[in-house]
């Protein structure tokens, strides 16, 4: 059972390392078998190799670990997982585990969990849509397939319903689908949440879940984002589907990831937090694409709390230099979901939507723009000081956040009703302040001048 | 052979390489993974490696190559799309890994220029390759000397001898040290305007060829669209645009696109005059650092062909960041938010490299620098906004609340900077256009005027301004909305030339002259408001050029 030589010398024990002496052919980045004399065996990784000592990382911390009472053995190459069709309909803890009481998932190939960079050349531009039957997202930040987009969310909020209805309702207009769901230091609550949206997709067979809960060892957590994605590049470019990986929460990621930095005394950058975060964020959220003339595509969908809602915090910064775009979520929005949108974006969109679609995206934003500047205008010096059309913005507003925005849980629209909705809408301003829809379009979807009782 | 003593990351320590030198290469483990030494301690160096060292272990192997970090420069470059140490990224496998094979030679056709016994100075011609891209390549002597030998026209390998220069062979393709700037005779004074399409640039805050520029701009401000946008229109000779640890989905679009879209000038496809150097934010981060040096040596390489050349970084915060990874690895003391204390010297160097020059053949050549910053949380307090903006001439700031307004590109003309709009504006003169400074003064300072108006009327309702101010207002209004605002989408509106956009201004600039005059007259400010100007604003849209498109 135990083909590699252990070692027994272990010199420090801080945090979730621990320090091993007397290591040979030992390389970096290796995987390690901690084995403890209760025979209890945990996992690490090794983070530095120094003449006769390894540094290891691991995973379910140094509990009860005394420096007699540990035997580490290195496996010589990193850590792999097993992938293949067989993690659909699973529930796993955050290393892979099952959590279902089913029997450990095997697959007909062993992946390593840290990827290989995919070659920008061999990318192929996102260009479909990710239809998530979610209004705000599919009119005016639409996801694309390949890409990946963010919800940045502030406590208290319900980013992890949003993330959850996404996940039971998206779809790829057909072809084969599956969503990847790693959950990072959730409560249990919020995780049974999780579950039950997400019930039916499970029971079809579209669903891998992977739970690190809040009371799971922390430095687990570094690693569930790895196997998710790990799991979904062998569904998708394997199998050919197109997969979703949803990852919430970041922040609890992070969090974890400064702990072993600060562990090892590395100099911190903003917050404390280590000045590889960005590569290493990086190194998650690339991991999306479609690849040239293979099937399937992989859309990730970071899920992160702000801190005190602050958008310039370290973890939100940093992802929203990576992502390509971002859903925003706010507390001052008094409707579900919701949805800032003048705040959100979704970089690639064009790729994926008609001109058209577009154009009435441009047009609500920039309409909300000003409404927004009305409304601020109006506090100062009352809303009866303001001209004609300001208030057209205003009412243009609140009949978007009833008609487009608010949506319950659970309820899935078609694109054409959205669009329908985001029309209505629209039809409550003065035309000539649709200045960035085509005049034919306009004649096509607004009722007639006179019915709507004139402008200006 | 020396041996590896200590591997953290990216931080590689060698023992018993007393050959190798500072900033040399050294070859890593039995696959030579490639890293360069940054510090030597006693009998130890310190080594950067540029791949992923996931397995190497104390005791491995390590060969010091005896060579500065150095790219292969050739006429393969102009269309390819390359790794940060320069290495063919069309010919590698889907997922990238360690070590990969070399790229199977292609085959040029040369042309001789001069004849056997013919005296060169360094930096002039032996010959020509054809089919090398959008401009003439010709293959330069590094030294002086007389041709000893020529190779006749045809086909030939890019590492075999196409002419013997005194003892020195010439080959179609030969490595530069990346770190070092390529020698040129002198710097030139005159400054020439860099045209890149863009209004706000062009109109506002014009840069000369051989400048340097900085976009700094928070996430979703559009730094990438807008620099995409420059990479694929400015008249330059040659583009090098370096993605230098952003996203890999970019990168597929620029390289698509680029592929696609049909150069304005030559008629050939964009893709021929560009270089693009791809470090995607997941690739090994040291290969990041070194990158934009690689960018800077490829650029200088066209530059002395006398190629007028624009390298767009994005971007070098990243680069900045790689350097703060590896110090801090290394223990270096950190300066400012951990940066490494020579971040200001080695921004400096870096934005030194750009410049017109007269090159050692005696050609005239430029390399223009446009750099993108992306400031963390958005604070332009940080170090590398701070420094970068004391080492450029041209600064454009994007603005968040322009982008949230959807008011692409987000160029903020408040707190954005031209230190040389005026001299430009004298050249302007000198070669027929006498009013684009009078034109570039003009917008400003209405610009300047609705911004400050702005502010009053958030606080007191642009209402209760009296009519002249509502003018200035309206007159900002309509110089965002029709020609500052400008789409990378539309078809149309994607390149503007300095006739169109100066056409477009002065079109505007009538209207709001008229207005002026009208609010002089007394007429209502509703009223001046209320006309129509919609024409005017799409005149930007329409294919046969603004015309005589006047308030309907």
């Amino acid at each position: 059972m135990w083909p590699e030589p252990e070692y027994t010398d272990v010199t420090d024990l801080r945090g979730p390392l621990i320090v091993v002496r007397g290591v040979s052919g030992v390389g970096w980045d290796e995987y390690a078998r901690v084995r403890l004399d209760s025979g209890e065996e945990r996992g690490g990784l090794v983070l530095e190799v120094d003449r006769d000592l390894a540094v290891v990382q691991v995973f379910e911390g140094t509990d009860a670990m005394t420096r007699r009472s540990v035997r580490v053995a290195f496996t010589g190459s990193p850590l792999k997982i097993p992938v293949g069709d067989g993690w659909l309909g699973r529930v796993c803890d955050g290393r892979g585990r099952p959590r279902d009481g089913g029997p450990p998932v095997l697959g007909a190939a062993d992946a390593p969990v840290g990827g290989a960079p995919l070659n920008p050349t061999r990318r192929s531009p996102p260009a479909e849509p990710v239809l998530t039957g979610i209004s705000a997202i599919d009119a005016l930040t639409t996801l694309v397939r390949g890409q990946k987009i963010a919800i940045f969310s502030a406590p208290g909020l319900p980013h992890l319903e949003l993330a959850a209805q996404i996940g039971a309702q998206a779809g790829a207009g057909g072809e084969p689908f599956c969503v990847v769901f790693a959950a990072m230091g959730l409560t249990h609550a919020d995780a049974a949440t999780v579950r039950d949206t997400l019930e039916e997709r499970s029971a079809a067979g579209e669903l891998t879940l992977l739970l690190n809960l809040a009371g799971d060892p922390v430095i687990e957590r570094v690693l569930t984002p790895r196997l998710a994605l790990t799991i979904a590049e062998n569904l998708a470019f394997t199998g050919g589907r197109h997969v979703l990986v949803v990852l919430a929460d970041m922040t609890s990621y992070c969090e974890a990831l400064r702990e072993v930095s600060v562990a090892r005394g590395e100099i911190p950058a903003r917050r404390a937090y280590p000045g590889y975060l960005y590569s290493d964020l990086a190194s998650l959220y690339e991991r999306c694409g479609r690849i040239r003339d293979r099937a399937g595509s992989i859309t990730v969908l970071p899920v992160l709390t702000m801190p005190a809602g602050d958008m310039t915090h370290p973890v939100p910064d940093l992802t929203g230099y990576i992502t390509e775009g971002q859903i925003v979520l706010a507390p001052d929005v008094d409707v579900r979901p919701p949805i800032d949108v003048l705040a959100s974006l979704s970089r690639l969109m064009r790729a994926a939507v008609t001109p058209a679609h577009m154009d009435l995206a441009a047009q609500i934003l920039a309409a909300l723009a000003r409404a927004r500047q009305a409304r601020e205008l109006a506090e100062l010096i009352g809303a009866s000081a303001l001209s004609e059309t300001d208030r057209r913005f205003i009412d243009f507003e609140l009949s978007f956040r009833h008609r487009v925005l608010a949506q319950r849980p659970g309820e899935s629209r078609a694109l054409e009703e959205t669009m329908d909705r985001a029309w209505q809408a629209l039809s409550t301003l003065p035309r000539p302040e649709l200045t960035m829809i085509d005049s034919a379009e306009l004649d096509a979807r607004l009722p007639k001048e006179d019915e709507r009782g004139g402008t200006r | 052979m020396g041996v590896l003593t200590r591997v953290d990351g990216p931080l590689v320590e060698v023992c018993g390489l007393p050959e190798a030198g500072m900033f040399t290469l050294v070859g890593l483990g039995t696959a030579g993974i490639p890293g360069e030494v940054v510090a030597i301690r006693g009998d130890s160096a310190t080594v950067q490696a540029y791949e992923y060292t996931g397995g190497l272990a104390p005791g491995d192997p390590a060969e010091a190559y005896g060579e500065p970090l150095s790219a292969p420069l050739g006429p393969h470059l102009l269309g390819g799309v390359f790794d940060g140490l320069l290495r063919p990224l069309t010919d590698a496998g889907t997922w990238l890994t360690a070590v990969r094979s070399a790229p199977r030679p292609k085959e040029w056709r040369f042309t001789p220029a001069v004849p056997q016994g013919h005296e060169l100075g360094a930096g002039e011609p032996v010959g020509t390759v054809e089919g090398a891209g959008a401009v003439p390549y010709a293959v330069l002597t590094p030294v002086p000397g007389r041709v000893t030998a020529i190779r006749p026209p045809g086909r030939c390998a890019p590492d075999v001898p196409v002419a013997s220069v005194g003892d020195r062979d010439i080959t179609l393709c030969r490595r530069r040290p990346v770190r070092s700037p390529a020698p040129y005779r002198e710097r030139l004074e005159e400054l020439v305007p860099l045209v890149t399409g863009q209004r706000v640039v062009d109109l506002l805050l014009p840069v000369p060829r051989g400048g340097a520029a900085a976009v700094p701009g928070g996430f979703g401000t559009g730094k990438t669209v807008l620099l995409q946008q420059i990479a694929k229109w400015c008249d330059a000779d040659v583009v090098v645009y370096v993605g230098c640890g952003e996203r890999g989905n970019e990168m597929a679009d620029v390289v698509a696109e680029l592929a696609e879209l049909t150069d304005p000038r030559t008629g050939g496809r964009l893709a021929d005059r560009t270089v693009v150097i791809a470090n995607t934010s997941n690739m090994p981060m040291m290969a990041r650092e070194a990158c934009v040096h690689t960018a800077m040596t490829v650029a200088e390489h066209f530059r002395d062909m006398g190629c007028d050349v624009v390298v767009i970084a994005d971007s070098t915060s990243r680069w900045a960041e790689a350097r703060r990874e590896f110090a801090s690895r290394h223990g270096e003391l950190p300066a400012e938010e951990g940066y490494p204390a020579d971040l200001a010297s080695a921004l400096a160097a870096f934005y030194e490299r750009a410049g017109r020059v007269t090159t050692l053949g005696g050609r005239i050549g430029s390399v223009t620098v446009i750099g993108a910053v992306s400031p963390p949380g958005g604070d332009m307090t940080e170090p590398v906004t701070t420094l970068t903006q004391r080492f450029v001439r041209c600064l454009w700031s994007l603005d968040r609340d322009l982008a949230y307004s959807r008011h692409y590109p987000a160029v903020s003309w408040a707190s954005s900077f031209a230190r040389d709009a005026d001299t430009l504006a004298g050249w302007y003169a000198r070669h027929g256009i006498p009013g684009w400074g009078e034109r570039r003064r003009r917008v400003a300072s209405i610009l300047a005027e609705a911004d400050r108006l702005g502010l009053l009327a958030e606080l007191v309702g642009a209402e209760s301004l009296p009519a002249h101010e509502r003018v200035a207002l309206l007159a900002g209004r309509m110089l965002r909305e029709g020609v500052l605002r400008q789409s990378a989408l539309s078809a149309v509106d994607a390149f503007s030339a300095p006739e169109r956009t100066a056409a477009l201004t002065d079109g505007i600039l009538a209207a709001i002259a008229e207005c002026e005059a009208m609010a002089a007259r007394g007429v209502p400010a509703e009223e001046i408001e209320g006309r129509d100007f919609s024409r005017l604003l799409r005149a930007k849209e329409q294919r046969a050029g603004p015309g005589a498109a006047g308030p309907g």
